[in-house]
């Protein structure tokens, strides 16, 4: 497996990511942003941090880069995409995923431990996944909120693009576990040939023994079939 | 010719910043306060004579970068 890591100004992921995907054996690039040309890869991520300072609106400027052109046709083309967090946030501005992640509803940046429902392991990106198995992941972010109009909300429900959604410990999908005001518990979606994941928690601070039980191990290692 | 852009949330999205600024005023006394709304002002010099033209120059740039349309709306305005 290829792998490409798209590196902008403000991105502090993009280290952690790499470090995964080499331990996974997967031929990995790290791609500065103002490239024209992208490094033949079955799998791009777009990492977690502060692309741009999160002018104008998180995502925004780094959704009109240069390797962003690349990255949206090799989306189209079928290659794998994951956006983490802000990369969530650059894959809905670049118009990849239908959406917007607006601000956290308490206002407050949030880092912390959540749990995440496997919702449905009928994607690349899950398979490794029991359908309903309860994740101990991690979020960073102040604007996670996911939001989008009723038709797309529907379809994302009935199509099974909601691969994961904010719940309790237990599994539960209530109000009081969702850290940011997002619809329905969203906290991640796939567009709607499910090559492309968008998701505000971090995997890739969950795949090592020292720190975590490694609950984002399974979602790299899914993409290797 | 000077434009004048104003990006704000759509009317049923939750503007939760727009939510403290209007429970602050509240909390300092403002009276007979409905609503608070926040949103973006941007100021944009083009070199460009035709206002017609600059209207639509301005319009394309709220529609790909300035304004996400599925959470907010735009206002142009020339300005004096």
């Amino acid at each position: 497996m290829r792998s490409s890591v798209i590196v902008f100004p403000g991105s502090n992921c993009d280290r952690d990511i790499a470090v995964v995907l080499e331990k996974l054996q997967f031929k990995n690039s790290m791609v500065w942003h103002k490239e024209t040309t992208l490094p033949k890869s079955d799998l791009i991520i777009l990492p977690g941090g502060f692309s741009y300072g999160d002018y104008l609106r998180s995502g925004a400027i780094a959704a009109k880069s240069n390797i962003l052109n690349e990255v949206i046709k090799a989306g189209k083309n079928g290659c794998l995409i994951i956006g983490i967090c802000n990369g969530f946030q650059i894959l809905i501005e670049c118009g990849l995923l239908q959406g917007a992640l607006l601000r956290n509803s308490g206002l407050k940046f949030v880092s912390k431990d959540i749990f995440v429902r496997v919702q449905t392991n009928k994607n690349k990106f899950f398979n490794k996944y029991k359908n309903g198995e309860v994740l101990k992941l991690n979020i960073a972010h102040n604007e996670g909120n996911f939001f989008t109009n009723q038709k797309h909300l529907i379809e994302l429900e009935e199509k099974e693009l909601i691969p994961i959604k904010y719940c309790n410990e237990k599994g539960s999908i209530i109000s009081e576990s969702n850290p940011n005001g997002s619809l329905n518990n969203i906290a991640g979606i796939l567009n709607k040939n499910k090559n492309i994941l968008g998701m505000m928690p971090h995997p890739e601070r969950m795949a090592d023994k020292i720190n975590s039980d490694q609950k984002g191990l399974p979602l790299f290692l899914s993409l290797m079939n | 010719m000077k434009f004048s852009v104003t990006v704000t949330l759509k009317k049923d999205v939750l503007d939760p910043q727009g939510k403290v600024v209007s429970q602050t005023l509240k909390n300092m006394g403002v009276e007979n306060l409905n609503q608070v709304r926040q949103g973006k002002f941007f100021e944009i010099d083009l070199d460009e004579n035709d206002t017609s033209k600059g209207h639509d120059k301005v319009k394309e740039m709220c529609e790909k970068l300035l304004a996400n349309q599925i959470i907010e709306d735009f206002k142009i305005n020339k300005a004096e």
